[in-house]
């Protein structure tokens, strides 16, 4: 075999390892999670049950589930106008300017922030916010890890858009321009339409961030599985179920958490299979 | 007729707005762990480990400084970082060469999006496909190589892909000029497609290792954390985040929170910036 061949083998069998280990991880959360749909078929997914007590044990993933996707809906509803703004301001309003640099970056740095360090400052700064203005008792729950989440989210759902927004050719906005329209109209008319692939898919995108999110909601949630009754009330997500639960865990509740796993891996990667799928639709 | 310049202005001023209020966070963030944490900051807090939670008792009492540093931490986050760069680094910047080469191919959008899939799964999943494959199979406990296998899993996704769109931003002349003089495909690869592009590989192997650095979920039940300095990769190791972790979980250790998520934010953020520097300019 010569020298040219070995080259091309070795690039590819390497390639094959980040496909053996996502196999490898469908294999072990699946095969993980068969005790748990063995003892309680999909009845599991749909049942809001969670007692671990030894004898009675009964889980039902529902709780969290819809823990889930609340706050990460709130989160994506509050950090929509922000991102979309920030959008706007650095890559039509003040495009190129030293302001929108700065602004730039500082959203930038939101992605390097840990997860931990937002837990921390939701913990000790936000949540007595949250009490002193009345919201809920403790300032724990879904509010606060939506406020957080949104936060940690900017970034995901402002590069992108911002990228897309700023490569609106000028010919277009001019052609509205020269019709008279305002810039807001300019803006709704012809930039926001051009750029709407690229805008849907980084608020999609930033919504599966939202989704996996660990540590920063399993420090503000409250942690109690059971259907929150409101968005001040507490609550779990599945990932932070799995954080905090994870540790003592075994035998079928151990085989609940992978499930919960398994489930979080599926959509999440339904999520972003979705973001990649509208950037190709509309490009 | 006047409406719409009222209009416009009021969407302008919303927008600029709504984008000062999406800077906020990380200016208070900031502010926050610079006020409450640069006390903490000497020498021991470089030299010495985490201190027992009698010792940050007793001095909490007598209104002194707590005692003791985070060197395990900083040890432990070295050592898993060092291990989980040695497995992702060649194993990414090969896939992404593979990626590169055979652009368009069938097989290489599978591994395309399957690295995609993966590098937006949540980093607790991450974590559980540490503990199955690692720490109940291979370690027969909680370890340092289970916590690297993890974050190594983490970082391969974004690897491949910063490698990839780097690669893509090279002239193909310069590729060809190498191919027709008859060179070998290995050293193409070797002197031709690494060196040009060498700072853009630096900047997204520093952009992925800033990723896992701040990262406490997948450790928390991989590394599990250690109170002493160990370079041992079958014994269970600390992290600067898990160290925020268990000092968050113990009232008496409060103090210490803010100086660790300072110095793990300064050195995550320093890595940002530099990667950010080094990064080729997109034309």
């Amino acid at each position: 075999m010569n020298s040219e061949n070995i080259t091309k083998n070795i690039l590819f069998v390497t390639s094959l390892i980040i496909l053996l280990i996502s196999i490898g991880m469908v294999i072990t959360l699946v095969s993980g999670s068969i005790p748990i749909f063995k003892e309680f078929g999909f009845q599991f997914i749909y049942s809001t049950e969670w007692d671990p007590t030894a004898g009675r044990e009964n889980y039902g993933a529902l709780p969290v589930i819809v823990g889930t996707l609340i706050t990460s809906f709130l989160a994506l509803i509050i950090c929509l106008p922000l991102a979309f703004s920030t959008s706007l301001f650095i890559a039509e309003y003040y495009k190129g300017s030293i302001i929108s640099k700065i602004i730039g970056t500082l959203i930038d740095l939101l992605a390097g922030i840990p997860s931990i360090v937002y837990g921390l400052w939701g913990f000790y700064v936000l949540r007595p916010f949250i009490v002193q203005l009345g919201l809920s008792e403790q300032g724990y729950g879904i509010f606060t890890s939506s406020l957080v989440l949104a936060i940690m989210i900017i970034p995901y759902a402002t590069s992108l858009s911002t990228e897309i927004i700023s490569l609106v050719p000028n010919h277009l906005k001019e052609a509205a321009y020269s019709l008279g329209a305002t810039r807001l109209e300019v803006i709704f008319n012809v930039t926001v339409p051009a750029a709407r692939s690229g805008i849907i898919a980084s608020y999609i995108l930033a919504f599966g961030r939202a989704i996996g999110e660990t540590m920063a909601v399993t420090m503000l949630i409250g942690n109690r599985n059971a259907i929150p009754h409101s968005i001040f009330d507490i609550g779990n997500t599945m990932a932070s179920v799995i954080a905090n639960q994870f540790g003592e865990a075994e035998g079928l509740k151990l085989s609940a958490l992978i499930a919960i796993g398994l489930l979080l891996f599926l959509i999440t990667a339904i999520i972003n299979y979705l973001g990649k799928l509208v950037i190709k639709q509309f490009s | 007729m006047t409406a719409r310049p009222i209009k416009n202005s009021i969407f302008k001023g919303a927008v600029i707005v709504f984008s000062l209020i999406a800077i906020t966070p990380i200016l208070l963030i900031i502010y926050e762990l610079v006020r409450k944490g640069y006390k903490q900051i000497n020498i021991s807090f470089f030299t010495e480990v985490a201190p027992s939670t009698w010792d940050a008792m007793m001095a909490n009492n007598n209104g002194e400084l707590i005692p003791g540093g985070i060197l395990n931490g900083i040890t432990g986050t070295l050592l898993m970082v060092f291990v989980a760069s040695i497995i992702a680094i060649p194993i990414g910047l090969i896939t992404g060469i593979y990626l590169y080469e055979n652009a368009g191919k069938r097989y290489a959008n599978v591994i395309r999006s399957i690295s995609d899939i993966l590098q937006g799964s949540p980093s607790i999943v991450i974590g559980i496909i540490g503990y199955f494959w690692v720490v109940k199979y291979i370690t027969n406990g909680f370890s340092a190589l289970a916590g690297s296998v993890a974050l190594a899993i983490m970082m391969l996704p974004l690897i491949i892909r910063s490698t990839e769109e780097t690669l893509k931003m090279i002239p193909q002349t310069i590729k060809e000029a190498g191919l027709a003089l008859g060179v070998p495909y290995h050293k193409i690869i070797m002197r031709v497609l690494i060196p040009t592009s060498f700072s853009g590989l630096v900047t997204g192997i520093l952009l992925a290792l800033s990723r896992v650095i701040g990262e406490t979920a997948p450790l928390l039940i991989t590394a599990l954390g250690s109170p002493m300095v160990n370079f041992n990769l079958d014994k269970p190791a600390s992290a600067v985040p898990l160290l925020i972790w268990e000092f968050y979980n113990d009232p008496n250790m409060v103090n210490l929170i803010w100086s660790s998520s300072l110095f793990l934010v300064v050195f995550i953020l320093t890595m940002n910036l530099i990667s950010k520097k080094i990064a080729p300019k997109k034309n």
